[in-house]
């Protein structure tokens, strides 16, 4: 007989995310001098640059009557002036210049959220800021390595976080969700290893000697014009604590040695997922491409860009239909597949790291 | 994680009363609803005087992680408002009315340098942001101030846990604390948080202004309870209400003016945001003014005074010989 217990659950349909762990906030790109707003782990921050050119996110919410910062504007130095009665805050959230006074009440502050630039991204912690150590940050190093080219966007995506993590270390749907590019029946047909280490996940699969998929088949093919022929393919899911998973995958012709590890003959790509939960109902879902070939054409960049943003466009739907779906039938549970593994060691790390934060409640 | 600084009051048991210093207890509380408590925040807590329940402030000294015990240190003092009578007086068992800790004072992590300054029972302030810099192994000084080391609570386990950067000034040992010395240690990337009485603050803020350092990296915490001169009766008279009230040495005049009727404007009611001040009329004798609202020219001015902590006194020397008349301060005011 199996014992459950509370932290081992298998049936939690959506869980609470964990505070004491680095999300995106941002793309680099989207942070400027001009206050912007974004909900994040349910509380609004307001994201903007000082004059250094340093990231800054603040509580978005003035001291006084909690009118938006981000409505505001940006002041000399690391400055921000909420736009309703003028208090200005410094870069720590500490008020700097109150209307109509000789002194500051000491009081004034906002909540200041510690912040780290990386791989193109502003992470933010939202949790207890005395543990907030830049070396958890989760390895999306594709994402600036002059070795790797590509882009990504954002998607919207209206359900709890957790729906998209177990969306992508489970990539059997592809058949029958992304059947008219990456989708195909070998998926769910070959065998894949799950490992769990520490606060890492990883799931492989491999499928030897197949036709590639249309999305595969034009990537060869801008590799090795004119490709035709069998391929083997990969797709090596790497999940990192609280919500990244970055997806080492690729063709390469069959039988040149791939899964011994050449890949000379084949094409290669990261799909580099990080998701940041918005409310309890809805996640910010940062998603990039990155490619190891062809690394000075745009086009193939653009193409790849705009190509897995067609498929993630399939998936968005689905998460959505499946929120509202969990939500209309708060009475059925979940049940569990063998295809789940290595979702269900993401829910038991990140049920671990709730646990360590007292905020863990158990059949939630 | 941003902590709510809405009030949810619970009830707490007291575990533990020990004297930890002259006239100091340290009392362990077990709150019913517990939730982590960061450094530099402090509970709301209901003392009884006289019958009648009164809410006083006091911060945190240490606490378990998950919140579940929380520590606070009283001194009791002799001319005091009366709780801290009422919390010397309490004994293991006894329910409390109390807040969750509460943050007006957050320790910013990162900054390059830390002075950390307690003076007295202000160590209550300090000593859990002490902990939390050893524990990321950041830069800090923590300076002790005390009038005699059998006055100042904890000092063995500070010495014990901060070793060389604890730094200890006792006014009885000839090693009083030289503000100007302190304060020139400071440079762009320090903050120095303080806690202790007034006059020790308002001379660290005076160093900070002339060094031309950022206010905003000069964090403290008062609860308004610390003055100039030792509290003592007077009179106020608010001819607008035809009242003249006594203010006696344990009760503010906020609190007097309320008892009497009169319908007073106020919020913090610890001297930061104004909202209580009042018009000054006439005066016979000198403000003792205990807030941190005015500026040092509004304070020598003495127009308006800020009644929930400011009191008047009969001369500006504090000693009633030197008083121009005879008899309390009089203080004749116009409410806002």
């Amino acid at each position: 007989m199996t014992v459950v217990s509370a932290t081992s659950s298998t049936t939690n349909k959506v869980l609470p995310h964990p505070l004491n762990a680095w999300y995106v906030a941002a793309w680099d790109h989207e942070v400027t001098r001009k206050p912007m707003s974004r909900r994040i782990a349910n509380r609004p921050v307001a994201l903007y640059r000082t004059e250094d050119g340093n990231a800054v996110a603040l509580a978005d919410a003035c001291w006084h009557r909690l009118a938006p910062l981000s409505m505001g504007k940006t002041l000399e130095k690391d400055t921000i002036q909420c736009p309703y009665h003028g208090i200005i805050y410094n870069s720590a959230g500490r008020c700097v210049s109150m209307p109509a006074q000789e002194t500051i009440n000491p009081s004034a502050t906002v909540p200041s959220f510690p912040i780290v630039e990386r791989y193109r991204y502003v992470w933010i912690w939202m949790g207890d800021p005395t543990l907030a150590d830049p070396d958890l940050i989760p390895d999306m190093s594709q994402m600036s390595s002059d070795e790797w080219a590509g882009d990504g966007l954002t998607i919207h995506a209206a359900c709890n976080f957790q729906l998209v993590l177990d969306n992508l270390m489970d990539l059997t749907h592809e058949e029958f969700v992304h059947s008219s590019t990456i989708g195909q029946e070998e998926l769910s047909e070959s065998d894949f290893v799950t490992v769990r280490e520490g606060n890492k996940v990883t799931v492989t699969r491999w499928m030897h000697n197949i036709d590639a998929p249309p999305f595969w088949l034009k990537n060869m093919r801008d590799k090795f014009p004119g490709f035709e022929g069998k391929v083997d393919r990969w797709q090596i899911i790497n999940f990192e604590a609280p919500s990244t998973i970055n997806i080492d995958v690729g063709v390469a012709k069959a039988g040149t040695g791939a899964p011994e590890g050449d890949r000379s003959q084949g094409v290669n790509g990261f799909v580099m997922n990080t998701i940041t939960p918005e409310t309890d109902r809805s996640s910010h879902y940062f998603w990039a491409f990155m490619r190891n070939y062809a690394l000075d054409s745009q086009l193939i960049t653009t193409q790849l860009r705009d190509g897995v943003h067609g498929v993630f466009g399939e998936d968005e739907e689905m998460l959505m239909a499946q929120q509202a779906a969990i939500d209309a039938n708060p009475d059925y549970e979940f049940y569990n597949l063998n295809i789940d593994a290595g979702g269900l060691w993401v829910r038991r790390i990140l049920e671990s790291m709730l646990a360590a934060e007292g905020r863990l409640t158990p059949s939630a | 994680m941003a902590a709510t600084n809405i009030e949810t009051w619970q009830s707490a048991t007291v575990i533990e009363v020990i004297p930890v210093a002259e006239a100091i207890a340290r009392i362990v509380l077990e709150p019913s609803l517990p939730i982590k408590a960061e450094p530099g925040s402090h509970i709301d807590l209901m003392v009884q005087i006289n019958g009648e329940s009164v809410k006083r402030s006091y911060s945190v000294v240490e606490a378990a992680a998950d919140g579940t015990r929380l520590v606070i240190s009283v001194m009791k003092a002799p001319l005091s408002r009366g709780g801290s009578i009422f919390m010397h007086s309490l004994v293991p068992g006894t329910r409390l009315e109390i807040t969750q800790p509460l943050q007006n004072f957050p320790l910013r992590v990162g900054a390059q340098r830390y002075i950390l300054l307690a003076g007295g029972i202000g160590i209550t302030a300090i000593a859990n942001m002490a902990v939390v810099l050893k524990r990321l192994k950041a830069d800090y000084t923590l300076v002790y101030v005390g009038r005699s080391r059998e006055a100042m609570a904890y000092l063995g386990e500070l010495e014990k846990l901060h070793g060389d950067r604890l730094e200890v000034h006792i006014d009885n040992e000839g090693s009083s604390l030289k503000v100007p010395e302190l304060v020139g240690r400071a440079d762009t990337g320090t903050e120095l948080y303080m806690c202790g009485p007034i006059r020790l603050m308002d001379a660290v803020r005076r160093g900070w202004v002339e060094r031309e350092l950022d206010l905003p990296n000069l964090r403290y915490e008062t609860f308004g309870n610390s003055g100039w001169y030792d509290p003592e009766e007077f009179i106020v008279r608010v001819p607008k209400l035809n009242l003249e009230v006594t203010v006696p040495q344990g009760r503010s005049m906020l609190e007097a003016l309320e008892d009497a009727g009169a319908e007073m404007m106020f919020h913090c009611r610890k001297g930061e945001c104004g909202l209580c001040e009042v018009r000054v009329i006439e005066l016979a004798g000198t403000i003792d003014h205990r807030d941190v609202f005015y500026s040092e020219r509004q304070q020598r001015l003495s127009t308006k005074m800020n009644c929930c902590v400011s009191r008047a006194v009969t001369s500006a020397t504090g000693a009633k010989a030197d008083a121009a008349h005879t008899g309390p301060a009089i203080i004749t005011i116009e409410p806002n």
